[in-house]
């Protein structure tokens, strides 16, 4: 209802996801529950007591486990449903709570209620911003056992039919994970900062959210007319009518770069002058395409295998890999899809593998020299490539390459698997492109040498600058080391291209140099056929590529050569780019040289 | 003393970047929850049961802290050593 005496709050909070929405709030009321009642248990009835908390738990994990297989496989927060769910089994949580209804002989709200209180207190008191968000999980953890014991109704989340705002005290992943986008504007929350599950998820469903706003769902009645700015981090509880048009023309000005960007980003990346680049995208898991996509990455330039080998007691089988490997190269035919063969000790990943130690683990067993010496694990992943290759554009890509030796070896191993599918009558094509990594200095100055042996390099210029540089970016004595624009990485990548060309082989890029906006001038300019990124990044480096010429940028890069430091090479792109570059980076604004690291 | 029983305990240093987070606590309360007898971690003066995810939180081990794991019956040597690597791996992340 209008009513004439609602002053206009401002409510400010942390800007947890980008973007504008102005709607009705929608209270999601958790109350009640705290208010819990307290009785004694008699002696022969403690027994029955601790089923009923029992019964609870089960329910409570019961319920989870449903929710958990009723999510969208793509959202990321399952493992954080999975973790309530073993903290619902936790000593500190449920034994301590057995315990207490023993000890004190009360009833199990109120134990439960005592045992979460002291925990909470000494996750609040830590100094990892990390950990003090994690009292927020056991909080949404005893509340799901409590609702069991006091039988109060679960707001159900996923029956809301109206395009609301919610408003929450906080959001549990599972609750969010329930949360239909289609009806859903955006929402804010008392608690939570940008590190919790609600910022996170905001940001992944793209939908606008404020959080730590303290007092919201005290200030804010159903129904109540409001907007929730997520780029500034404030809600306004009854905007005056002249907030609202304010509002309305940013909401117009944000959604129209959003869109124009993101209709943009489906067309191919061609320079001013005509060239054409394939702008791909780097994924980890098979889900994550679906963003490649919608962003309009032109496939796939980097396939990180690990993720299956992490957190299992044993390998993955080869149909397991192939399945694996088959749902991206389905999606993405004919589009290339470049699956990079395990990239890591496998031995490490696995939960129960007892292996060795290695001093120095970067200069130790892993990538490539762990796949040759494990061949049966790497002919197992081989099998599956080839056999996923039959159904699309695939193209296998060997990581941390140091000599021609483990590119001859491997391509040896790729026959052998070729042969033994062949005799058992599986499909598969070997007659694939096959790339090495140059991330290892040995690699680039042994370029043309690597080049008679393979079809494209893909420059990984993460590895690449600390190999390169000596310099550990975990490391936060040296991290500020960490130079992207260093003359002699700037040279290496010229070099190798150089060669590439020579040797009429293609060369791609897919380390974090390659998504951002500021050093596309100078990878044009260098010559890379392809530049590979996270997805989000996409739409931007296409614009970034639309506006340049290519020619340009061949004269710009022979200044850059002549550069002595990081420092000159960045004043020189923003002498020489900075305005293009401001201009088609909407809200990043103009970009500072930083004497840090770049994350 | 020589010829004295296998060690029951382990030093070791916090490699990972995030520490001692929920998820590599519950990797290690997975292992620990095998145990025959308790397994512990100690942090300084204080020690937590190494099965329980929260009580290891409680540590607040970042990266660089040194923990120590002790077992308390020696048929779980194996935990011992697979916890003191999944540790020193850096939890694979």
């Amino acid at each position: 209802m209008e009513t004439t005496d609602a002053q206009e709050i401002i409510i400010k909070g942390i800007n947890a996801s980008p973007g504008i929405c102005i709607g009705k709030a929608y209270l999601v009321d958790r109350e009640g529950v705290d208010v819990l009642r307290h009785y004694h248990i008699p002696e022969k009835k403690l027994s029955n007591e601790i089923k009923r908390f029992k019964t609870a738990v089960k329910k409570a994990r019961d319920d989870l486990d449903r929710i958990v297989a009723n999510s969208p496989k793509e959202l990321k927060e399952v493992h954080i449903l999975e973790t309530h769910m073993a903290l619902l089994k936790d000593k500190a949580l449920y034994g301590k709570t057995i315990e207490t209804i023993k000890a004190q002989r009360v009833n199990a709200e109120w134990a439960l209620k005592q045992v979460v209180s002291d925990l909470i207190d000494v996750f609040r008191n830590m100094q990892d911003a990390y950990l003090r968000e994690r009292s927020e999980d056991i909080v949404h953890v005893s509340n799901r056992i409590i609702i069991n014991l006091v039988g109060a109704e679960v707001v159900d989340i996923a029956s809301i039919d109206k395009r609301v705002i919610l408003v929450a005290r906080d959001l549990s992943p599972a609750d969010t994970s329930q949360i239909n986008l289609d009806r859903i504007k955006g929402f804010i929350t008392d608690h939570g900062g940008k590190a919790s599950h609600t910022g996170i998820i905001a940001r992944a469903l793209e939908i606008p959210a404020v959080v730590g706003l303290q007092t919201a769902t005290r200030k804010i009645k159903n129904d109540d007319l409001i907007i929730v700015d997520g780029n500034s981090g404030a809600v306004i509880v009854h905007p005056t009518e002249k907030t609202l048009e304010k509002y309305e023309e940013r909401n117009i000005e944000y959604e129209e770069y959003r869109a124009v960007i993101t209709r943009e980003s489906q067309a191919a990346a061609e320079s001013a002058d005509g060239v054409r680049l394939e702008v791909m995208g780097n994924i980890e898991s098979p889900e994550e395409v679906f963003s490649v996509i919608k962003y309009g990455g032109d496939g796939i330039g980097l396939y990180r295998t690990e993720f299956q080998y992490f957190n299992r007691p044993e390998f993955p089988t080869e149909d397991e890999l192939f399945d694996k490997y088959k749902d991206v190269v389905d999606v993405m035919v004919p589009k290339p899809v470049t699956i990079r063969t395990l990239d890591i000790n496998g031995d490490k990943a696995l939960t129960n593998h007892l292996s060795y130690d290695e001093v120095n683990p970067a200069l130790g067993l892993r990538a490539i020299r762990y796949c040759l010496k494990k061949p049966n694990v790497f002919k197992n992943q081989l099998r599956a490539i080839l056999r996923a290759a039959a159904h699309g554009n695939v193209r296998i890509l060997l990581p941390m390459i140091s000599t021609c030796f483990e590119i001859w070896e491997s391509k040896q191993l790729l026959d052998e698997v070729a042969e033994s599918l062949d005799k058992e009558g599986v499909t598969f094509n070997r007659n694939i492109e096959i790339g090495a990594m140059i991330e290892v200095p040995s690699a680039v100055i042994m370029a043309d040498a690597l080049a008679e042996n393979v079809d494209f390099f893909s420059i990984g210029t993460n590895d690449l600058i600390q190999y390169s540089l000596a310099i550990d970016r975990g490391n936060e004595h040296v991290a500020h080391l960490y130079q992207p624009l260093d003359p002699a990485i700037i040279r290496m990548l010229k070099h190798t291209a150089d060669v590439a060309k020579e040797k009429g082989i293609k060369i791609f890029i897919c380390g974090e140099m390659a998504g951002t906006p500021h050093h596309i001038p100078l990878l044009l300019g260098i010559g890379m056929d392809e530049l590979s990124m996270n997805p989000q990044s996409i739409p931007v480096v296409k614009r970034v590529i639309r506006s340049l010429r290519v020619e340009d940028t061949r004269s710009f890069i022979k200044e850059v050569l002549k550069q002595p430091t990081a420092k000159s090479t960045f004043e020189l792109i923003n002498d020489t780019y900075g305005s293009i570059l401001s201009e088609q980076m909407y809200t990043e604004g103009s970009v500072q040289f930083s004497d840090r690291a770049e994350r | 003393m020589i010829n004295s029983a296998p060690k029951l305990t382990r030093q070791v240093i916090i490699v990972n970047e995030l520490g001692l987070h929920a998820r590599s606590a519950a990797k290690i309360a997975k292992l620990a929850s095998r145990s025959k007898a308790s397994v512990w971690i100690q942090k300084g003066s204080v020690k937590a049961d190494a099965s329980s995810i929260l009580d290891i939180l409680t540590l607040e081990c970042e990266k660089g802290s040194k923990i120590t794991i002790s077992i308390e019956n020696k048929a779980d040597y194996d935990i011992l050593e697979a916890i003191a690597d999944l540790v020193e791996g850096g939890f694979g992340e």
